[in-house]
């Protein structure tokens, strides 16, 4: 390990999490377009942002230590979340520290404690959006672990980057099982990061929201880094994909060059996902609460499935 | 056989003697909390801390055999240390280490049992379950196995006058013996003809297949029976939230384990090569009961209920797992196979921590509210923070969290799973690998079951006025929690340690073990050319650190101001703590998504009741499905066969003389 690596490490690190709003923001105008709507700027997260860190935070009277501290958690899980995923280059120095498993767990612990600080308040709403959040979370690992399961099969390890490198240095073969996996971890993705159709970002009508509702205390600070952390979630989630889906162009040396290349292939490639998502979003429509669990046991058959075809066909 | 005084086995012994010896103190002042509460329980602790030093440090040595003349007479009481006993010791004296020290907080008058015989029949239980572990011979083993089902029957109905109690009791002490019999069978299987019950005459036994497998599923069925596994669970719910808090810690957290350390023992140790076929009973039946015990644990609305089906699941997942390791013992996978055990035992030890730290804190809570309900608890992170905080560590460890110790256990898991698909058998290799599915569903639902358990007791609106008057824990109790929460920590950030330690003692075994890359010794890297490396500590370092730069990168940008206010009601002005989930809405999607595994009995009022009631009844279908009818089998037979008892003496006298003719035509 070089000092080189660390550096481009820590910048990976910051990279990430400074770009994660304005890639929500390029999902939303998409979005706002698709629909025959005038778009919002592409920098409206960061404004969020920014004008809630210079609110004063309101916090309920009987809001516990747990409740303040959440934020913090959460938004540390993402951060470090981001920093195992090989984004741009597979050979960075803390991608060892964890394998695909690890993050599937370190997702776990950010959802136990936003749904923990919702339940900390003591409204309905709150422990109404834990409990939708915790079902959701847990048909949607599972099926995030099967995913990975496949994946992991056919390269021989857990951990993202030697899945990454694989991938991408074998032929242009397709794989029959990364396909049905593809598409039930692209239903587990819209499901994890509160999309349609599973829940609405944009809503604000209690009885149907699940992630807003869970946040339904927060202000200021607090709910700023919750946002944060949230389009973090989703820019994780999505580089996931790529890693798993679309590992060309990952770059294996630590040459500037190399890396900056690689990140330029990453704008591009997020780019095209985050309308992928916008478009999916824009022609499907939000399912009852209910329907949830099937949408998600689907997913999780779908992997299922990936894992039977590796099994049966070998590839 | 000779051996030196200082050796190991010795100790042990004395140490679990002076257990008993503790216990029988208990009597000399049978109703003082003060002496046996401030004085024998810390000294019981001690013992137990003792106990895990010495066993700690014999981990690796070779194995050591003791022959006292104690007993029958030519049966003299074998026993035996090894490292698969030093590791459940090990396991034994650190759980009961914090139990007792919680106990001495915990046990106060006026609880049915007078404090110095619960006393005696604790520090029995203790000594039982560690001489279980030494036993080297089957007349060894069943008495101590007996004496630990008595003295914790005794504990469970420690508030006899209850009768829900009674009869929990009885249950367990029913079941306990059915199993113990089959126990019993095995051994006798095992002898192989030979007549000799020590273990090292079964270990000499050759025994023909057919015979071997017959002595499997005798010790699988009785100690699953003591385990808990699916169908002979149904004492477990019943028996474990009906005892004292610690003594509940101690059946869960410990006893559970004698109970795999059997299967251990006989299966690769007394039968020596298992065959793989038996493992996928095991796996099937881990698996089942996995998702049995955590579906019914998320529909649970007592908090002991609900951990003791919690601990059916984790038993769930340690068997599992040793199916798994059987697999692939017998098809001649040996790294694979030592992953799976090493996560095995690395699970059981993990789970005797994290469920002995949780029953620990209801016990904490129980005492402070005197509620067992999760539907009159609520809020009270504000009135006992320290258990409120130390409960908290272990209920995210056993939600299997990183970086805490219930992820490391289950990520060895899948990692052996993952090489299920290797298995030189068809159809076999395409069909494990999908155990993992329904592993990763049960290890997903306990976090569920734990926002839910953390979630209603200890944070909102406290439910009742009364928690409002909940007071903290004691000096001792918070000690045994804070305890089991260090252990829970160190264990989950410490992984190449003890699997490098776990490693050594199952060589003995036939295990191959493991070379973990001993170098780094962070990070953790079971299998290297799997490229499956995780390194807990410097995933909590960053996380630590991200937290500590945000805040403090906050509070120098921006401000620290905070106003409090009341919560937001959506402008309804009479928001109230019982318009709080509870913990049946909490269960409510569980009840929902999985109906065909409950018997629900839903009372629905009419829209004209004018005090509408809602009830509904989560029930065990395998209770009235197999339990009910077989008890009215008995029933049955029993009365037909009281039909003999005519209560006259001349029948009587007839019996005896019929009996008497008949043998006599036997004889001639």
């Amino acid at each position: 390990m070089t000092a080189f690596d660390w550096i481009a490490q820590t910048l990976g690190i910051v990279g990430s999490v400074a770009a994660a709003p304005l890639f929500l923001g390029w999902v939303n105008q998409c979005r706002a377009w698709l629909q025959n709507k005038s778009a919002p700027p592409l920098m409206q997260p960061y404004r969020g942002i920014r004008k809630l860190f210079y609110k004063d935070a309101v916090i309920a009277a009987n809001a516990s230590p747990l409740f303040r501290l959440a934020p913090y958690v959460v938004f540390a899980a993402m951060v470090t979340a981001a920093a195992i995923i090989p984004s741009i280059a597979t050979r960075l120095p803390f991608t060892r520290a964890a394998d695909a498993i690890a993050l599937v767990g370190l997702f776990a612990t950010a959802r136990v404690f936003v749904s923990l600080a919702a339940m900390d308040v003591g409204t309905a709403f709150g422990t109404l959006g834990a409990r939708r959040e915790m079902m959701i979370g847990f048909l949607a690992e599972p099926a995030l672990l099967m995913v990975i399961f496949v994946a992991a099969l056919i390269s021989t390890s857990t951990a993202l980057p030697a899945i990454s490198e694989f991938l991408a240095t074998q032929t242009l073969a397709l794989y029959p099982s990364l396909a049905f996996t593809a598409v039930a971890f692209t239903m587990v993705l819209l499901a994890e990061n509160a999309r349609i159709p599973i829940d609405n970002p944009a809503t604000h009508l209690e009885l149907t929201m699940i992630h807003e509702a869970m946040l339904l205390e927060y202000s200021a600070r607090h709910l700023a880094l919750m946002e944060w952390a949230a389009a973090l979630k989703l820019f994780n989630y999505v580089c996931i994909g790529l890693a798993l889906f679309v590992p060309w162009g990952l770059t294996t040396q630590h040459a500037p060059f190399a890396l900056v290349t690689s990140a330029l292939l990453l704008g591009a490639k997020l780019l095209i996902a985050g309308a992928g998502i916008a478009l999916i979003e824009t022609v499907s429509a939000k399912l009852r609460v209910f329907r949830a669990p099937e949408f998600l046991a689907t997913a999780f058959l779908l992997a299922v499935l990936g894992l039977l075809v590796h099994l049966l066909l070998g590839a | 056989m000779t051996l030196a005084l200082n050796s190991p086995l010795i100790w042990c012994s004395l140490l679990l003697s002076a257990w008993g010896a503790v216990g029988l103190a208990g009597l000399i002042r049978p109703t003082s909390v003060i002496f046996v509460g401030r004085t024998l329980f810390p000294l019981g602790a001690l013992l137990g801390v003792a106990l895990a030093c010495v066993a700690g440090a014999n981990l690796s040595a070779p194995a050591q055999q003791l022959v006292l003349p104690i007993g029958l007479p030519d049966l003299p009481l074998h026993l035996r240390l090894d490292g698969l006993s030093s590791a459940f010791l090990f396991l034994l004296g650190a759980a009961a280490a914090g139990i007792s020290i919680f106990a001495a907080g915990y046990f106060r008058q006026g609880e049915g049992t007078p404090p110095g015989l619960l006393c005696l029949q604790y520090h029995l239980f203790l000594a039982s379950m560690g001489f279980v572990l030494l036993a080297d011979d089957a007349y060894g083993f069943m008495l101590a196995w007996e004496t630990m089902a008595l003295s914790s029957y005794f504990l469970v109905t420690a508030q006899h006058r209850i009768p829900e109690i009674r009869s929990a009791g009885f249950l367990y002490l029913l079941i306990a013996h059915v199993g113990a019999i089959a126990i019993l069978l095995s051994f006798g299987v095992m002898q192989g003809g030979s007549w000799q019950f020590t273990f090292d005459a079964m270990r000499g036994a050759q025994l023909e297949p057919a015979w071997a497998a017959t002595a499997f599923l005798l010790a699988l069925f009785g100690f699953g029976a003591k385990a808990g596994l699916v169908p002979t669970h149904v004492w477990l719910p019943e028996a474990h939230p009906a005892a004292p808090s610690p003594v509940s810690a101690l059946m869960s957290g410990v006893m559970l384990k004698t109970a795999l350390y059997g299967v251990l023992r006989v299966t690769f140790d007394l039968l020596g090569e298992p065959q793989w076929w038996w493992g996928l009973i095991l796996l099937a039946l881990g698996l089942f009961t996995a998702l049995y015990g955590v579906i019914f644990a998320a529909a649970q609305t007592d908090m002991k209920r609900l951990l003791a089906y919690s601990s059916i699941e984790n038993i769930g997942i340690i068997f599992s797992g040793v199916g798994l390791a059987i697999v692939f013992a017998g098809t001649g996978m040996r790294a694979a196979a030592s992953l799976a055990l090493i996560a095995v035992l690395y699970h059981a030890l993990n789970h005797a921590f994290m469920k002995s730290l949780l029953f620990l804190g209801t016990g904490a809570v129980l005492h402070a509210t005197g509620e067992r309900n999760l539907g009159r608890l609520g809020g009270l992170i504000h009135r006992m923070p320290w258990v409120a905080w130390l409960t908290l560590v272990g209920a995210l460890a056993i939600a299997g969290l990183p970086p805490l110790n219930g992820f490391v256990s289950e990520w060895l898991l899948l990692q052996s799973f993952l090489f299920a698909h290797e298995l030189p058998r068809p159809f076999v290799n395409m069909l494990l690998p999908l155990g993992a599915a329904l592993l990763v569903l049960a290890a997903a639902l306990a976090g569920y079951v734990m926002v839910k358990f953390f979630g209603v007791i200890f944070l909102g609106q406290p439910r009742e006025a009364s928690l409002r008057n909940a007071h903290d824990a004691g000096l001792a109790e918070r000690i045994g929690l804070a305890w089991f929460a260090l252990a829970c920590v160190s264990l989950g950030l410490f992984p190449t340690y003890v699997v490098s330690v776990l490693s050594r003692i199952i060589q003995p075994l036939g295990f191959s073990g493991l070379e973990p890359d001993d170098r780094s010794w962070w990070l953790l890297m079971p299998l290297p050319q799997r490229q499956a490396s995780y390194a807990p500590l410097a995933f909590l370092t960053v996380i630590l650190v991200v937290v500590v730069v945000t805040i403090v990168a906050v509070r120098f940008f921006y401000h620290q101001r905070v106003r409090r206010s009341e919560p937001w009601d959506c402008g309804f002005g009479r928001l109230n703590s019982r318009m709080q989930d509870t913990a049946e809405g909490f269960g409510q999607p569980i009840r929902h998504l999985f109906q065909p595994f409950f018997a629900m009995q839903r009372e629905l009022p009419t829209p004209f009741d004018p005090a509408p009631r809602y009830r509904v009844v989560v029930g065990d279908r395998i209770w009235r499905g197999a339990y009910l009818p077989l008890g009215a089998l008995v029933r049955r037979v029993a009365d037909a066969v009281a039909w003999v008892q005519q209560g006259r003496i001349s029948t009587y006298l007839l019996y005896s003389f019929v009996t008497l003719v008949i043998l006599l035509a036997l004889m001639l």
